[in-house]
């Protein structure tokens, strides 16, 4: 027994010293977090990348949608914080604010590629042919009717407009902790918002309060992954979800997919900006980590070179848009220059 | 004399107590009813889950493998020759040289190795393209073939028998995880890849074997079908060697110390009641205080077992001090009087006499404090380890994910016609853990007993 003490103290000591050795050990891995969208693309670079780099370690790739990833990169400069946030739309100045003040000061923005967001029901269910005001009439918590704007009245989508579907409203959108969210908002909701057409009289907050405000019955806010979206229609059929198009293709037997403006999402359409919803991806580098991590410079070389995000590269295999080759060497020209506003 | 009898009061209290027997009698049979309907319900809802487990995770255990003759064309592999070692003076330029010939090599088209092979596989005149027919193959096999060169460069020119694994996609066709009836739109391969794969099942090209690479893989995403568990596992034994070595010796000391030397005092209450407190905590408290306390003051890395293992040791603290107290307790004052009488001291009296009876107590309670920190996912997405990580951990330090949150990550991937029954099948392993965790208390407990 008291040899087993004994031995069990020299552990605690063992493991004590361990624990501060560490402090002054480096970190080799580098570490990523952010928009969900955006990490089924950088794991498998992350993946490919130390096939091809053998000299360097597995990048280490976390979720935690767009806001998360981002507030988490804008801790600090250090080893305990992350180096690359990925991101599903731009940094907003307020989270700048929040990286400078931290001494995050070197913010270096790598956009890569783009994606569509689509609306998708259940495969066995009617077809939807959506526009954004047929959206935002749907979900808006007051709409405009006669000039004058209402409390929602409608309950199904052929109330909207005869062409929809007689099935009752329920719409499954990305929380706000999504940079989906932000692009949803921006180019459906507000746009259909616009084409309502607000009514006279209005002070600067109510028409935000209009234009951005939602009825809690019908919409399902999701902060998890698309798979819990996706979960959200196997229980009930009748709700229509907010997808990435990469996720949509990989599920097309349990999806069906609506058309926006009669367009429908394809990787074509998006790339060639026929279909309205549709955003580019980013991924953020801590430039005051570049030289101390190793292998972050090469692993931003490698993310964009021509056979990881371009025309045909492996990427494109799993889902992405790719970007035109110019504005990827554009972007890649700006990152080493180390063009940090 | 029966009438005497009838209105004896003896007779009247036998009847007041024969109508009241039936209606105790009644009652206990309803307890006892109700009492075998909760263990039904309970073993029926526990049925349920572990059927419905099973069902959807056995499948998940067969891999579909590609038998293909791979040839190293000197065509497609056209690097200059390997570097040796003896043609360097220093281990350091070795190592530097040979570095830039493995980045040589994989920058390689290994895809035309694989397609070449495929198309030879393939019966004469199948009209496919390329990038139809590289689905049918996993993306790690490219890795595969390269891996066989690094390790052995003389390859170049020769023809090797190997198994690849089919892709995620060509798996669900084969084992109709996705419907087969379906359209071509609605389909993830192509018509002609899905012919092709029919044809290779039938010719025995493609065979289905029992599934190593979930044990014997990392996690990843390019590769699903090769997507694997053991950095998971390895996470987990890492955390729960901190867990034991950490959680073990200081719980047990402090309940010794609470329960045989402390004085009785307000201080020492007050503890207790904390202790017991902290026992219902609930775990995702713990994980917010490992991400303010380990990450943001001590310092020590995001998604490391190091920081998991001191959360999960804080959450196991008091399970095991209240369990080696409640075992302190239960030992008879006769031991300690005796021990004392006979002039051991305070120190010698526990250890000598009262531990040792306490042990498989003890014991016990470890083990099943362990086991219940083993599946604990919530303070672990906390501390960085919901992250996607593409190696084994070969320290505490490293980067590293945990059998549950694996679950947790798989659960959440995008190819949900693959991933789903792979969920299950992590979940099987966890299981699987977990039972034999609570085996070994139970073979150690009754061991333990018999010879105390």
């Amino acid at each position: 027994m008291k040899t087993a003490l004994f031995a069990s103290a020299a552990v605690i000591a063992l493991a004590a010293f361990g624990t501060t050795a560490a402090f002054a050990q480096s970190r080799d891995t580098i570490q990523v977090a952010g928009s969900s969208t955006v990490l089924p693309f950088a794991s498998i670079v992350a993946e490919e990348f130390s096939a091809s780099f053998p000299e360097f370690k597995t990048p280490v790739v976390g979720s935690g949608g767009t806001g998360g990833g981002l507030s988490q990169f804008c801790e600090g400069v250090g080893d305990n914080t992350i180096d690359i946030a990925n991101a599903s739309r731009q940094i907003r100045d307020g989270e700048r604010e929040a990286c400078t003040a931290a001494g995050v000061t070197d913010i270096r923005e790598v956009q890569f590629g783009f994606d569509g967001i689509v609306f998708a029901s259940s495969a066995n269910g009617p077809d939807f042919a959506l526009t954004p005001l047929q959206v935002y009439k749907a979900i808006a918590a007051q709409v405009v009717v006669d000039g004058a704007l209402v409390d929602n009245p409608y309950t199904n989508w052929s109330e909207i407009d005869p062409s929809l579907p007689d099935q009752p409203i329920a719409l499954a959108i990305p929380a706000s902790n999504h940079g989906t969210r932000e692009v949803f908002q921006e180019k459906v909701v507000s746009a259909g918002f616009e084409e309502a057409g607000a009514p006279e009289g209005l002070s600067e907050e109510e028409l935000e309060a209009a234009e951005t405000t939602f009825r809690q019955d019908v919409v399902i806010e999701i902060s998890g992954d698309y798979t819990e979206t996706l979960a959200r229609l196997n229980s009930d059929p009748n709700t229509v979800g907010v997808f990435g198009l990469s996720f949509y293709e990989q599920n097309t037997d349990t999806l069906k997919v609506a058309t926006v403006d009669g367009v429908e999402p394809t990787k074509a359409t998006v790339a060639a900006g026929e279909y309205p919803v549709s955003r580019p991806l980013f991924f953020y580098v801590k430039g005051q980590h570049i030289g101390v991590i190793p292998g972050l410079e090469e692993y931003v070389q490698y993310f964009l070179s021509e056979g990881v995000s371009g025309e045909g590269g492996i990427l494109e295999a799993a889902g992405l848009i790719p970007q035109p080759a110019e504005t990827t060497a554009e972007i890649l020209a700006s990152f080493e220059a180390g063009a940090a506003q | 004399m029966a009438t005497d009898t009838l209105n004896s009061p003896g007779a009247a209290r036998a009847r007041a107590v024969r109508s009241s027997l039936r209606r105790r009698h009644l009652s206990e049979q309803i307890f006892r009813g109700f009492g075998i309907l909760a263990i039904a319900l309970a073993l029926g809802f526990v049925v349920l889950l572990f059927v419905d487990v099973f069902r959807k995770g056995i499948p998940a255990f067969v891999q579909s493998n590609l038998h293909l003759s791979v040839t190293f064309d000197p065509e497609i592999i056209d690097v200059s020759p390997a570097p040796a070692r003896n043609g360097f003076a220093t281990e350091a330029e070795f190592t530097a040289a040979s570095l830039a010939w493995q980045r040589e090599v994989a920058l390689l088209n290994w895809n035309q190795v694989i397609e070449a092979s495929l198309r030879q596989a393939a019966p004469a005149g199948t009209d496919i393209d390329s990038r139809t027919l590289l689905s049918i193959a996993e993306t790690n096999a490219r890795h595969q073939v390269r891996e066989m060169f690094v390790a052995n460069p003389t390859l170049l020119g020769q023809t090797v028998e190997i198994d690849v694994l089919a892709s995620a996609n060509a798996a669900n066709w084969i084992k109709g995880n996705i419907n087969r009836e379906l359209g071509d739109a609605q389909q993830q391969l192509a018509a002609p890849a899905r012919a092709l794969i029919d044809t290779f099942v039938d010719n025995g090209t493609i065979s289905n074997g029992f599934a190593w690479s979930i044990f014997t893989n990392v996690d990843s995403r390019s590769a699903p079908a090769a997507a694997g568990l053991l950095g998971a596992f390895a996470g987990t034994m890492w955390m729960m060697l901190i867990v034991i070595v950490l959680a073990v010796p200081i719980g047990v000391a402090a309940a010794i110390y609470l329960e045989e030397f402390a004085p009785k005092s307000r201080l020492t209450d007050l503890i207790e009641v904390n202790i017991n407190n902290l026992a219902a905590v609930p775990s995702i408290v713990f994980g917010l205080l490992g991400a303010a306390v380990f990450i943001n003051w001590f310092h020590l890395p995001i998604s490391a077992p190091i920081v998991g293992g001191l959360v999960l040791t804080l959450m196991t603290l008091p399970t095991i001090i209240i369990a080696t107290r409640g075992a302190l307790m239960g030992v008879s004052p006769a031991l300690r009087q005796a021990a004392l009488g006979m002039g051991a001291s305070r120190t010698q009296m526990v250890f000598h006499h009262v531990l040792p009876v306490t042990f498989p107590s003890i014991l016990t309670a470890t083990i099943l404090g362990v086991a219940h920190a083993l599946g604990e996912t919530a303070p672990l997405l906390l501390i960085g380890m919901k992250a996607f990580v593409a190696s084994v951990p070969a320290t505490p330090l490293d980067q590293a994910t945990a059998l549950p949150v694996q679950i947790f990550l798989w659960q959440g991937n995008e190819n949900r016609n693959f991933f789903e029954p792979r969920t299950a099948a992590a979940i099987m392993v966890l299981l699987a853990v977990m039972i034999l965790l609570n085996g070994v208390a139970i073979f150690l407990r009754s061991r333990l007993e018999k010879r105390a």
